[in-house]
């Protein structure tokens, strides 16, 4: 058995880099008097995250390269989520910032948490175990459930972390048994090696049913995480409980890593084959229609866009309906995309909803957009990208899936799709319509944003927009991410006439 | 100089734009600059006919780079038809700016960003030459226009606001639906590559007719051709004046422009096929638009019904397959531009004095107003169609290949002539003529010397139009042709060779 070398530790290094800043965190946080602000540490934090990003840019040049006994892998799947995540939680921290003092919570152990979430979420990405997989899916849970429960005082808070406890605690477990039951039937819980089982299997023409068995139950188990029909219902209690940067948190953060699972499951391993595309199908289409459909009817701006991340995790699925040959990178550029956006909206609502989370229904957000003019522009930027509006990152991210879809002949799947997205077109709208044409209600004076604030949004707009404009580079990324994820591509044999995705790879005419 | 000219004129509004938007709220200032920068670019916008080879087939200016991946290029390019729309757009911004320069005291910034956004995006829908870029161009020109209406609108804005949004945004996603298609299938978004795929037979009769379709739904509501039309007159209704204006003056056409550039262009077969229900629902709009005006007690909105009455000729004209036909359709466009352009200038400018669009509050205005009579008597009579006025040209264009095509289709059509001068001319006595009822109507302030300045250009444009038509049916005409596919290989041989030069 090899030594351990300094590969395997630039393997983990953004993950290491996350723990010493979490711990650090955790050591500072009790000797600061108990009601000082711990602005210190939430700063502290962000250049934490920062310094994961650069890390994974340092885990470029070591592209390929496995580690620990080849339970993790860096490739440009991993380093596109390395960079992504702690991208996500930077601008999280810096939106709490405000939003603890706002709240008057003082503690830091937050900050650590976000961070120690974190690290789940990257390594989710990262390993090619299903073991370890399942440890980083419960790192990042863990900090989830603590996290969503922070607004103590409030009974929806405490609702909200029950209940994201109890059921994410159910769903891991179908996770854990899919694991074990995967094992029975391959003899090994490494991807690669699974990858191989389940071909020889299909070669010879062995009984696959308790692999078929494994990957529903691993399904199930991510379904929740992903917050897709028919396993979503907990979503919207969860995200009006829970505070709102912790809500852009998990809307995004976990659920790109959850993703990344679901991509390496499924195509990684060759489990699922053309056969069982219906699956998910049926969960694509019902997440995007019960998932629009209940925005609708909405008047609590965050419960709304709880419903709203379910509709989005289902167009995420059409592209893994579509197909590992042409929906892996539109799948991967669509959680960039997605994740820029979601967390602008939701930075923007923890502002606007106050001291206490007053500020949260509709009708609240009359007149902003004479009140707050640069916080108004920033959340109709977002609003139109979640629509899919030309020129922000939505419309590439939708582009993208549907086209996958199309080039893989579901063309009920896109139609599906495609009205889906105008019916949301309706609610995004009408936050706009709210906040430019109605006259404000209130005449309470709200603080105007802080620095940090300002910051969070102008870097989340400027992605939304970069995605939206010149989406080619990411997408090229996410290409080369999804020719690394692919065990059969990776063999040699390069699959052609991808026409959809191949715009990006290779020359068209 | 002509190949960046088109960049020029469609990114120079968006920049003047986004330079606004940091520019301090000092609203003389900002009109200023709007106005400065909407002149500057109606003078860019010149050398595209100064500069424009009539006898040249195919595209010209054109621009063509790689823009995302390998297949979605920035191409732009201008034939005939494209170049006097955005000429067309170019002239009626500044007039907007100059209506709009007491009318909208709130919000200003906001108000003339939005403006000078919607030219940009109105400029890119006539130039793009790539399928993609023409969709992102026809989606930006969505929200100024909707935020526009939901901002400064009057009391039903939210309702006409969303309405137009809805309606456009679930319409045009058909058509992003068949983009797609079309690019899975030829691997280009290119213009001219798809038009030579099609036309080579490779893609199946039944999809090009879903495509045809897909095509004509986002167009069809944009025109607006009736049944589809029920969004135009709460949105003219509750718009504020500049948006209108452009409304009517050009965000319209570009649903014409696509039917005639794309559903027309791209398929002519099925285009002639689909033909009969077109036109009947073209003279459908026709004659139920006229008689919903003829009994509007409303100003405004007897202009919007009047809109829909007279896209339904240049529909008509566009599928009657003559060249006089499409030659008339094409120029009715320009026409129609300024000539309802000009009537929603008058009725804001009335509204800014009564508050009101109400006929019964009007009547024998020509008294306290006679300057305003006379340039809303010009608007009248060119919308009319009055001989050596522009719409006469126009119209009867549309109506003698209308009567080539088929003899029902021109009486049809003649008839929502006549009762076009019906509506207008009684519109015209009801505000202008017969006793004054009310008193304080008797000391309404004729209009100023802003508002002449904003009258006289259309005024005049609508008498040189239809005195010397022949100018722009000289680049009109080719460019229809060329469309109509007769000379289709040398167009596309050659606009693909320029593209590559």
């Amino acid at each position: 058995m090899n030594p351990i070398s300094a590969t395997d530790y630039i393997c983990i290094l953004p993950e290491l880099v996350l723990a010493a800043f979490g711990i650090i965190v955790m050591m500072v946080d009790p000797l600061l008097p108990p009601q000082a602000s711990r602005k210190g540490l939430g700063i502290l934090s962000f250049v934490g995250t920062l310094a994961a990003v650069a890390a994974a840019f340092v885990q470029i040049g070591h592209s390929g390269s496995s580690g620990w006994f080849d339970m993790v892998r860096v490739n440009s799947f991993s380093i596109f989520f390395h960079i992504l995540v702690p991208a996500i939680s930077a601008i999280c921290i810096l939106a709490s910032l405000e939003y603890l003092d706002q709240q008057n919570i003082r503690s830091g152990e937050y900050y650590a948490l976000i961070l120690f979430g974190t690290i789940g979420m990257v390594l989710m990405s990262c390993a090619v175990e299903l073991v370890l997989i399942f440890i980083a899916l419960e790192i990042s849970s863990i900090s989830t459930y603590i996290l969503a429960g922070y607004r103590r005082r409030v009974a929806s808070g405490m609702e909200s972390s029950l209940k994201y406890f109890l059921l994410g605690s159910f769903a891991t477990a179908f996770f854990l048994y899919g694991v074990a039951l995967m094992f029975g039937a391959t003899g090994s819980t490494s991807i690669s090696e699974i990858a191989k089982a389940i071909s020889a299997k299909l070669d010879s023409g062995e009984s696959m049913v308790l692999v078929y068995t494994a990957t529903a139950l691993m399904l199930t188990g991510l379904g929740f995480k992903i917050a897709s029909a028919p396993f979503h219902i907990w979503t919207p209690d969860v995200y009006e409980g829970a505070p709102a940067p912790v809500v852009a948190l998990m809307s995004t953060g976990p659920k790109a890593a959850a993703f990344a699972v679901l991509l390496r499951v499924l195509f990684g391993t060759g489990a699922v084959v053309a056969s069982w595309q219906w699956l998910l199908w049926i969960s694509a289409a019902l997440s995007m229609t019960l998932g629009n459909f209940g925005a609708l009817t909405q008047s609590n701006v965050k419960r709304m866009l709880a419903y709203s991340s379910i509709a989005h995790a289902g167009y995420l699925l059409v592209a893994f309906v579509a197909g590992r040959e042409a929906g892996i990178a539109p799948a991967i550029f669509y959680t960039a995309s997605y994740a820029a956006m979601n967390v602008g909206a939701f930075a923007v609502i923890s502002h606007f909803a106050g001291a206490g989370e007053r500020f949260v229904s509709l009708d609240d957000y009359a007149g902003l957009g004479r009140r707050f003019p640069f916080l108004a522009f920033a959340l109709t930027i977002f609003m139109l990208s979640l629509i899919g509006i030309p020129l922000t990152g939505g419309f590439f991210a939708k582009y993208y899936v549907f086209s996958a879809a199309l080039n893989s002949n579901f063309i009920w799947l896109t139609i599906i799709g495609v009205v889906n997205s105008a019916v949301a077109a309706y609610y995004y709208l009408r936050l706009i319509v709210v906040m430019y044409m109605r006259e404000p209600v209130t005449s309470e004076p709200c603080e105007p944003a802080s620095v940090t604030m300002r910051l969070a949004l102008v870097l989340a707009i400027v992605f939304t927009i970069y995605l939206g404009v010149v989406p080619g580079r990411i997408m090229n990324f996410a290409q080369q991410g999804a020719l690394d994820l692919d065990s059969r591509q990776r063999s040699g044999v390069i699959v052609t006439g991808l026409p959809a995705t191949s715009d990006l790879a290779t020359p068209a005419r | 100089m002509s190949d960046i000219i088109l960049t020029l004129v469609t990114f120079l509004p968006a920049a003047g734009a986004a330079a606004m938007m940091l520019m301090p709220r000092n609203d003389r200032i900002l009109r200023a600059a709007a106005l400065l920068l909407s002149l500057v670019t109606f003078g860019l916008s010149l050398y595209l006919p100064i500069a424009f080879q009539s006898g040249k087939p195919g595209f010209q200016f054109e621009t063509n780079k790689l823009w995302i991946g390998q297949s979605i290029h920035y191409h732009l390019g201008a034939d005939g038809i494209s170049m006097w729309l955005v000429v067309l757009t170019t002239f009626l911004v500044p007039l907007s700016v100059l209506v709009s320069w007491k009318s909208i005291h709130d919000r200003v910034k906001e108000f003339f960003v939005l403006l000078l956004m919607l030219e940009s995006a109105m400029i890119g829908v006539f130039l793009s030459l790539d399928m993609f870029l023409f969709y992102v161009f026809w989606e930006a020109t969505l929200i100024p226009m909707a935020l526009l209406i939901g901002m400064y609108g009057h009391e039903r804005r939210i309702y006409a606001a969303v309405k137009f949004f809805l309606y456009t945004m679930v319409a045009s996603v058909f058509m992003l639906a068949a983009i797609i298609w079309l690019y899975v299938h030829t691997q280009s978004f290119d213009y001219t590559v798809i038009r030579e795929a099609i036309q080579s037979g490779r893609i199946s009769t039944d999809a090009l007719q879903w495509l045809f379709l897909g095509f004509f739904i986002a167009f069809a509501v944009k025109v607006p051709l009736f049944p589809l039309h029920t969004w135009l007159p709460d949105a003219h209704v509750e718009a504020p004046t500049a948006g209108s204006v452009l409304l009517a003056g050009v965000l319209l056409k570009m649903g014409t422009y696509g039917l005639l550039r794309f559903n027309v262009g791209l398929f002519p077969e099925q285009a002639r096929q689909n033909a009969p229900w077109i036109v009947a629902l073209a003279i459908v709009g026709i004659i139920y638009g006229a008689l919903v005006a003829l009994v509007q007690p409303n100003l405004k909105k007897l202009i919007a019904y009047s809109s829909v009455s007279h896209l339904g000729f240049v529909v008509l004209g566009i599928f009657t397959f003559t060249q006089a036909g499409t030659d008339g359709a094409v120029y009715q466009m320009l026409n129609h531009g300024v000539s309802t352009g000009a009537l929603f200038m008058l009725a804001g400018m009335l509204y800014e004095r009564k508050h009101t669009y109400e006929f019964r509050e009007f009547g024998g205005l020509a008294t306290p107003m006679p300057v305003y009579a006379t340039f809303f008597l010009i608007a009248v009579l060119s919308s009319v169609g009055l001989p050596l006025m522009n719409g006469f040209v126009g119209e009867f264009l549309v109506l003698s290949g209308a009567f080539q095509n088929n003899m029902i289709y021109g009486i049809l059509g003649t008839t929502g002539v006549i009762w076009g001068a019906a509506y207008l001319l009684w519109m015209y006595q009801k505000v202008f003529y017969g006793p004054i009822h009310h008193d304080e109507n008797r000391s309404l302030q004729d209009i100023n010397a802003r508002e002449q300045i904003s009258l006289w250009p259309v005024a005049v444009m609508a008498l040189i139009m239809g005195v010397a038509s022949p100018y722009w049916i000289r680049t009109i005409h080719p460019a229809v042709v060329a469309n109509a596919g007769q000379s289709v290989k040398t167009a596309a041989i050659t606009a693909t060779a320029s593209g590559h030069k």
